[in-house]
């Protein structure tokens, strides 16, 4: 009798789900973003980040004119949890919902896996900051909004050696993670190119303990310690560096820009530089009116880590929302074929700067990347003077 | 005699109820929306079924507690990337980025995916050998361990050559590659991953009602008597071994086909306990079990459940429904059926049409209880 | 002098990691012992005891919130016992351990859902955290601190399995179950006190290894806890001396691994001793009694 009862109850359950899963189907005048971000894993931190981005630009214009009809823009979000076997399933969804464009990912692995399946449904996806050269390559329906790794490694690369005047780098990269594995990778292909050294070293997944990561780097004799890693293990390193009193300034890519670090390092004896998208205080009407939203509600403020901090991720997920409308408008339809026309040749002045794409993968046409420093005395970022190559 | 007809009867009314579900599979897929999320919880269910029951061969029916089932998986999903790929891609740019590939073959889906299960089976044989001595948790915690190591030796920078190092797989030969065999008419992919995973898994079936079979329960019922009645405890326990592990190769290499990209990082311990999992929610020792439960596991984790994550449906007020709750409901669902209902949905029985019949003769049992209750009380009377 | 600068930063660590492996494997080994369980539960009660102190502490000062947190992981580490382990007492083993799972699932998804899958930063303890040189070596205070501590808790616990009753009933429990409910030993309450010892020491081992390592994740718990469990056995489950033996020389053997550029096999090779010992001594390196692995 428990037996059947408990499978009535499973069928009685599954059938109200199925109902709740069929509903929210979008009706005539509304048009659906999907949004491919991580709320959880590894990658959780920046996922949400990049999310309010998108919330807060859908908050600002809720309703966009396509072909003459206003249409309601609903965002559909999905949690990708930073995983790649999760992914496919997640973006199955989105297709599911039956969205014009999707949006996303950060972290370039989820937006690798989870590319095929807007392919095959014919949906065009565009990234908001992985940087990893395989998202857009053979993949027509991938674009994406941000520099690339080889760039920024260069960048970063020319940094190091020029700027800081190190000839000898430590790098340090998660196995199995395609974002930093490929900018570690660049990194050292530019600085080696450049006449340096460099000592590659690899973490594995859910290691928490870094001491012997940076006391190698110390016994190296390494003039940089160069990291782009996840904001989780960023923070162990930054306090483990400070831990054995390295004097090794602590480089790393976009994802270490954020208040999770500035958190870390505030107040610590630690020189910690990035390159990233966007410098807080270039627009500051963006800045003033995005910080008002956060500080307005407190889930947005646990979701941005606790602070009004306006991360570049976010800067760039607030470009991309509006990147978006302009190529719906552009096609003048919500169709995902006819929007996916239209990304090729749409170009926007976004709060990152001006947004085009190349014609060969649809990747962004940048060639500036900013540079940041942690004040860690204020907890703030210092921008320094901005990187232009090529 | 009668129960000779029965049989017949029984077998037949199978084979039209699988017919039925694949004609009704192809019909679905020629006239749905092949992006609809409901072919991609089934292709992942099927896939995960061939899996669940893969272990279940293993844990419920010659009752070795084996957690090793993420690393053959592994070495399946690797294998048949590796040697499906094209070799232009292999020798391109635009996959292995770091290394210089040094696999220059190139196969089709059929070997690719019968190597992958054979390599599998290969690398499980010479596990087997040390680790089938240990017994229960001992046995658990050790196949755990090797399915570690052999992440970590997927993920090796020096194998890089061969497994791409720690980077993604990806542009090899997915499920949008299947042809119909002498055309190029794509195979439609859902029946594709329906039609592999029931032929393994009539395989299996097949294997546990044959004599093996038998030595395999006996072996899991009682060791000691198993080896009194002449069972050669070993070779059973390896050839059990062996097998699971080569259909858990060939389910590996389908879940690379469905998800595009393989990544060694995602075959975690994790993902070995979610297969327990199912097959536990079965019924360990039921196939027809592991099969329910890996299509429920799935859509309720991937899809039905999805709706708790979204903090639009919150009522009153309330802030409960927030990303992360689909788990926690999910999870506690788990633990209730691990506490309360231990034997599964299915206990170790299998789907049986007799049941079925005795179930419309007399629904939830209630006629029975009457009868025992109006018994009772004559009892009770005189 | 320089070798000694740069190879000691290794050596401390390892020590450190050693010693709260080793307050995680008491917790592993001493239920091991009573129910022969692999509870996998543990290394995720280890977690919640971080994610206690992180919650806690960010409203109540420091002095309330230690006291509270070992409590509160006492607390859990009993429920667990009572609600997802006691009902199956009579249930085949590969159950138990299977709800173990579950419960560690559980408890990951809770974190997960009540952190919003952020990392949350372990606050700071006043000297504990405080950087130290030694011999030119630097490092946090906490990392000299572990080995002491988990030395006198290790004596303490010692004593108390010797000369305590309850002690002699844990030891009767886990020499013969049955037996000892003969002899009139109320087996549950010992079973329960294995937990909450179990838990405590979990608490006091998460307060030094996020001290050291200081964010706290839902999933931080598992790997390190897997790893105790198997430095347990290493040593010799069983008895608490050696399961600390075991999981000292396994954060030694990582540590160094690690400084040798080995990173990719740091986890894979403590299942690879695992299984080295197993198949050649499997009463564990320190253990000299037959047991029924093989």
């Amino acid at each position: 009798m428990k037996k059947v009862l408990a499978l009535v109850l499973a069928f009685v359950m599954v059938f109200a789900l199925a109902a709740c899963g069929g509903s929210g189907k979008s009706s005539a005048n509304t048009v659906t973003i999907g949004v491919f971000e991580p709320a959880s894993g590894d990658n959780g931190a920046g996922g949400k980040q990049e999310t309010l981005g998108v919330q807060y630009a859908n908050s600002v214009q809720p309703t966009v004119e396509i072909g003459g009809k206003t249409y309601n823009v609903v965002v559909k979000y999905v949690d990708n949890e930073s995983s790649n076997d999760k992914a496919p399933s997640a973006a199955a969804e989105l297709v599911n919902a039956g969205c014009s464009i999707v949006l996303g990912s950060y972290g370039s692995g989820v937006s690798i896996a989870g590319g095929p399946t807007f392919e095959a449904a014919g949906i065009p996806a565009v990234g908001i900051t992985c940087t990893n050269p395989q998202v857009t390559e053979g993949n027509t329906y991938y674009f994406r909004i941000c520099f690339l790794d080889p760039f920024q490694g260069t960048v970063l690369a020319n940094y190091a050696f020029n700027e800081l005047g190190v000839t000898k780098a430590y790098c340090l990269n998660k196995l199995g993670d395609d974002y930093s594995g490929g900018l570690v990778k660049y990194f050292i292909d530019a600085f080696e190119g450049l006449g340096g050294e460099c000592v590659h070293e690899e973490f594995p997944d859910g290691n928490s303990d870094f001491t012997s990561y940076v006391a190698n780097a110390k016994a190296a004799d390494c003039g940089v310690f160069f990291s782009p890693v996840s904001t989780e293990a960023a923070q162990l390193i930054i306090d483990q560096v400070v831990a054995q009193g390295a004097s090794f300034p602590l480089l790393a890519g976009d994802t270490w820009d954020s208040n999770v670090i500035l958190q870390a390092a505030k107040g610590k004896d630690v020189q910690v530089t990035v390159t990233t998208f966007y410098p807080e205080g270039a627009d500051a009407s963006f800045d003033s009116s995005i910080k008002a939203w956060i500080n307005g509600d407190s889930t947005n403020l646990a979701n941005n880590g606790g602070d009004d901090t306006v991360a570049a991720v976010t800067a760039m997920g607030y470009d991309a929302y509006f990147f978006a409308l302009a190529a719906m408008q552009k096609a003048g339809s919500t169709e995902p074929a006819k929007v996916m026309e239209a990304l090729w040749s749409t170009e926007i002045n976004g709060v990152t700067g001006p947004i085009a794409l190349d014609q060969t993968n649809g990747d962004a046409i940048r060639n500036t990347a900013f540079v940041k420093q942690a004040d860690t005395a204020t907890g703030t970022w210092i921008a320094l003077d901005p990187v232009t190559v090529g | 005699m009668e129960l000779r007809k029965d049989k017949k009867k029984d077998a037949l009314c199978t084979a039209v109820a699988l017919a039925g579900m694949f004609v009704v599979l192809l019909v679905m897929e020629l006239t749905m929306k092949s992006t609809s999320i409901l072919f991609t919880v089934l292709k992942k269910g099927v896939i995960y079924a061939l899996v669940a029951v893969s272990m279940n061969l293993l844990n419920g029916f010659t009752g070795l507690f084996s957690l090793g089932q993420a690393g053959f998986m592994l070495i399946g999903a690797y294998t048949y990337s590796i040697l499906s790929m094209p070799v232009s891609v292999k020798m391109g740019e635009s996959v292995y980025k770091y290394y210089d590939c040094a696999i220059g073959i190139e196969l089709g889906i059929f070997p690719s995916l019968i190597l992958a299960g054979i390599i599998a089976a290969v690398f499980a044989a010479l596990i087997g050998l040390p680790v089938l001595r240990l017994k229960s948790d001992y046995l658990a915690i050790a196949t755990l361990g090797f399915a570690e190591i052999l992440r970590a030796f997927f993920q090796w920078d020096a194998m890089g050559p061969v497994t791409n190092g720690a980077n993604v797989l990806r542009q090899y030969k997915d499920l949008t590659k299947v042809k119909i065999p002498f055309t190029s008419i794509p195979f439609p992919p859902t029946l594709f991953c329906f039609l592999v995973s029931g032929i393994c898994i009539a395989i299996i079936v097949l294997l546990i009602n044959s004599s093996y079979g038998r030595a395999f329960k006996a072996i899991r019922d009682d060791e000691i008597a198993a080896e009194a009645m002449g069972i050669n405890l070993f070779k059973h326990k390896e050839m059990s071994f062996v097998i699971s592990s080569f259909f858990a190769g060939i389910s590996g290499a389908m879940l690379a086909m469905f998800q595009y990209t393989v990544q060694a990082a995602q075959f975690k311990t994790a993902m070995t306990y979610e297969i327990l999992l199912i097959v536990v929610i079965g019924g360990i020792g039921s196939i027809t079990g592991s099969c329910i439960a890996s299509f429920l596991f799935i859509a309720c984790n991937e899809w039905w459940l999805r709706f708790l994550d979204e903090s639009s449906n919150n009522i009153l007020g309330l802030n409960i429904l927030r990303s992360g709750f689909r788990k926690v409901v999910f999870s506690i669902i788990i633990m209730i059926i691990v506490l309360f209902f231990s034997k599964g949905i299915m206990g170790e029985r299998e789907f049986s049409w007799e049941r079925i019949r005795a179930f419309f003769r007399d629904p939830f049992g209630a006629k029975s209880r009457r009868a025992k209750k109006a018994a009772a009380s004559e009892g009770g009377e005189s | 002098m320089s070798f000694l600068q740069n190879s000691l930063p290794y050596i401390l660590a390892g020590i450190s990691v050693g010693g709260q492996y080793a307050l995680i494997a008491i917790g592993y080994t001493m239920v091991y012992g009573i129910l022969r369980l692999i509870n996998f539960a543990h290394g995720d009660v280890f977690m919640a005891a971080g994610m206690f102190m992180v919650f806690l502490s960010a409203s109540l000062p420091l002095g309330v919130a230690v006291p509270l947190v070992l409590l509160l992981t006492v607390l859990l580490g009993f429920l667990i016992e009572r609600a997802a382990y006691k009902p199956l007492r009579s249930a085949p083993r590969m159950s138990v351990m299977i709800s173990a799972i579950g419960v560690s699932y559980l408890l990951q998804n809770c974190a997960l859902y009540f952190t919003g899958g952020l990392a949350k930063v372990y606050p700071q303890l006043p000297w504990l955290s405080d950087t130290v040189t030694i011999f030119g070596a630097v490092t946090k205070r906490v990392t000299l601190i572990t080995p002491i501590l988990t030395l006198l808790l290790v004596i303490g616990l010692s004593l108390f399995i010797r000369y305590t009753k309850v002690g002699m009933a844990m030891r009767a429990v886990s020499k013969d179950f049955e037996t000892a409910r003969l002899m009139g030993i109320k087996v549950n309450s010992v079973i329960s006190m294995t937990f909450i010892i179990g838990s405590l020491l979990a608490a006091v081992g998460s307060l030094l290894y996020f001290t050291n390592y200081a964010s706290v994740t839902p999933t931080s718990g598992g790997m390190p806890g897997l790893k105790c469990f198997v430095a347990a056995v290493i040593g010799g489950t069983g008895t608490i001396p050696r399961a600390v033996l075991g999981a000292i020389l396994n954060g030694i053997c990582e540590t160094i691994l690690k400084g040798l550029g080995w990173t990719t096999f740091s986890d894979a090779f403590t299942f690879a001793l695992l299984i080295v010992i197993l198949l050649v001594k499997p009463t564990g390196l320190f253990g000299e009694k037959a047991t029924d692995k093989v």
